[in-house]
């Protein structure tokens, strides 16, 4: 779960850890009164507020001096679509910018806060960074530059660590106190707000040698998310597709893709199998969804209508191997989706495991066009088959229209 | 023989008193596991379907000699459920629950590092000695008692693959999964180990995922120490569902997740790699000379 720029800092200064001073606006006239209240004058950088990295490349951060300057890039940022090599060509709607004053830096490094994933372990990684050469880059290139330092999950980060980690960097005597201390307290916000991410890119070393972070990128554990409902707050539906925000809230794990076939199946590798197999008979999948093994009536449900409200969509596969959860819930969940709503798709059904023969009985019982698969092969054959033959139709359909006219 | 777990196995399931928890203490009972005992804080002295519940896992283990536990505890309460476990020192902990946060999981790993604990999971469909011993959430019926080891990241998928064994004829020695979670106990690695050691085991099935490093290790270990052949396959091939990876965890993988380069790692190391998920058992059968 990520959350904007603003965001991460107002967090991390409750932390001690020192951000430039700032205030987020979402129109021309409040970005000019938080100049006034945070500067007076001088320059100021403004950044749009979008769940996007590269931002500064794709003109999303902008150093201005001076207020009518200032109120001319807001104006060109905001309401405006932020296009980046992520975003795809649409772009991401800008509703915030972040006003902060700009710090003059005389050196710069990176800082992440992460799980090393094979160990099982949180670290911290860190580097020197030098004359605008990406840290994908040096990775990549001289791996040795960047410092690690593992993090006991149950004492957190210790002083000789964080200390140990401001010396490596190459920090002069009279700032190692205090990047330590930053340091310090990153790892404790990290821990204690259950993140699976922070990445200060960059911390900047100031004239008078105090340590501030530039840069900041955040995103929550969404599995500790339950401890914070505070944080829950800070996600902005808006920022992600409508329908996996909706399908998140229900606690279903949906991805949008460009094809025509919805899928719904149970378990990420079933999924992702049921995807290759419908590609592998020359169809696309329209999403990922995964509905997981504990899922309701309610959330197949729910499910459905996620599915049925992407307009691509020509036909439905339901791909469903009962362990925790059964099949009888599965179709009980699509008889009563049909029971409400009109599917004009056809619907192919495959289940197998916990409960099937009752989950089968229901499927063939029900009064509405279903299409039975005896497994997953045949389920992605007949798929890929109906979503085919239903565009074939539709286009015979406009033929005669045309001949008609 | 079999890896892990064998009609010896005597497990209590943490968590019984819950929906998911009493409902799968049932199925392993049925199945034929030897389901000594459950774990419900406050509810010790009662029964859940014919089995006794416990206040404490150590009470159990003195009272049962249970050697493997259960994990069906909702996710908030899972690591104290875990550690709880190990420290009564269970052989084995499989563990079901998913959403477990990443700290609780790190800390988990981190006090297993001194006990000698195993565990699976989480996020996993458990472990499976057909006719034997079921530990954990699978179907049982589709499992029939062979010579396959299947060892997977998913949970469903492996379903369908054990299914496919089945109809085919291919019975299977052992059946588990590492689990989906971001962070886990037992590996690839560990479970090619036991597979290569097991007498009973003839072959082996890997079912990798897009995401993270494993199958690469996996790889490796074939290349270096398996005797036996390997089938594998690699879930996600079409999907592209690593587009939102960021700096660090690029830097800490090194960038190499792709299916492809999985995939070509498995080859290399002399793993037949089925294209389609759903030939994974024709694949097996063709490895062992089976296929007409």
């Amino acid at each position: 779960m990520k959350i904007h720029e603003y965001q991460s800092k107002e967090l991390l200064a409750k932390y001690a850890v020192a951000v430039p001073k700032g205030t987020v606006a979402s129109s021309v006239e409040k970005a000019a009164s938080a100049y006034r209240k945070i500067l007076k004058k001088g320059r100021c950088t403004v950044k749009a507020q979008v769940h996007v990295g590269d931002k500064g490349k794709a003109g999303g951060i902008k150093v201005v001096s001076g207020l009518p300057r200032l109120k001319k890039v807001a104006k060109d940022i905001l309401k405006k679509r932020l296009v980046t090599a992520q975003t795809g060509p649409y772009g991401l709607l800008v509703r915030k910018i972040l006003i902060e004053e700009t710090i003059p830096t005389v050196s710069e490094f990176y800082l992440a806060i992460t799980y090393d994933i094979s160990l099982g372990t949180p670290v911290l990684l860190a580097c020197r960074k030098r004359g605008g050469v990406e840290i994908g880059d040096i990775a990549k290139i001289n791996p040795k530059m960047i410092i690690r330092e593992d993090i006991n999950p149950f004492t957190g980060i210790l002083p000789y660590q964080s200390r140990r980690i401001a010396y490596k960097l190459g920090l002069k005597a009279e700032a190692i106190e205090e990047a330590a201390g930053q340091i310090s307290n990153l790892v404790k916000a990290f821990l204690e707000l259950d993140l699976s991410l922070v990445e200060i890119n960059s911390w900047g070393l100031t004239r008078d040698k105090r340590m501030i972070v530039i840069d900041c990128k955040m995103e929550m554990d969404k599995d500790g998310v339950f401890r914070h409902p505070e944080l829950k707050k800070l996600q902005e539906a808006s920022e992600e597709d409508r329908l996996e925000a909706k399908a998140g809230d229900l606690g279903l794990d949906y991805i949008a893709l460009s094809g025509n076939i919805g899928c719904m199946v149970n378990g990420t590798g079933l999924a992702l199998a049921t995807m290759d197999l419908i590609k592998l008979h020359g169809g696309e999948p329209a999403n990922f969804l995964n509905i997981g093994g504990g899922a309701t009536v309610e959330q197949v449900k729910e499910g459905f209508k996620v599915l049925l409200a992407n307009r691509k969509v020509k036909a439905i596969l339901v791909n469903i191997f009962g362990g925790i959860m059964k099949c009888d819930t599965i179709a009980q969940g699509i008889i009563e989706v049909a029971k409400k709503i009109r599917i004009k798709v056809p619907v192919v059904v495959r289940l197998e495991g916990t409960n099937f023969e009752k989950g089968r009985n229901l499927i063939s019982k029900a009064k509405f066009n279903l299409i039975a698969a005896s497994d997953m092969e045949d389920a992605a054959k007949k798929a890929v088959e109906a979503a085919t033959t239903r565009k074939t139709r539709s286009i015979k359909k406009t033929k005669v229209s045309k001949k008609r006219r | 023989m079999s890896i892990l777990v064998n009609r010896d196995t005597k497990v209590i399931v943490q968590g019984i008193t819950g929906q998911a928890g009493s409902f799968h203490a049932r199925q392993m009972k049925e199945y034929g596991t030897q389901v000594v005992g459950g774990i419900a804080p406050g509810q010790g002295g009662t029964k859940s379907d014919g089995i006794y519940i416990f206040n404490t896992v150590q009470e159990a283990v003195d009272r049962t000699g249970a050697n493997c536990s259960c994990v069906l505890v909702p996710p908030a309460y899972a690591a104290d459920a875990i550690m709880e476990a190990a420290d009564s020192e269970l052989e084995l902990i499989v563990v079901i629950t998913k959403g477990i946060p990443l700290k609780d999981i790190s800390r988990v790993k981190k006090y297993l590092e001194e006990k000698n604990s195993l565990m699976i999971g989480p996020n996993c469909p458990g472990i499976i000695t057909p006719g034997e011993c079921k530990v954990g959430i699978m179907p049982g019926y589709i499992h029939t008692r062979g010579n396959i080891g299947v060892v997977s990241r998913s949970s469903t998928l492996t379903y369908d693959l054990v299914w496919q064994l089945t109809r085919r004829g291919l019975g299977q020695s052992t059946c588990t999964s590492v689990g989906g979670a971001l962070m886990r106990g037992m590996g690839f690695v560990d479970a090619l180990e036991l597979f290569e050691r097991d007498s009973e085991t003839q072959a082996v099935v890997i079912i990798g995922e897009s995401g993270g490093t494993e199958e690469e290790e996996a790889a490796k270990f074939i290349k270096g120490k398996m005797t036996k052949p390997v089938v594998g396959y690699i879930a996600g091939r079409m999907a592209p569902l690593d587009k939102r990876i960021s700096h660090a965890a690029a830097v800490m993988t090194g960038g190499r997740s792709s299916v492809e380069e999985k995939a070509s790692a498995l080859r290399d190391a002399g793993v037949v790699v089925s294209k389609s998920p759903a030939l994974i058992a024709e694949a097996v059968a063709r490895v062992l000379g089976l296929s007409s």
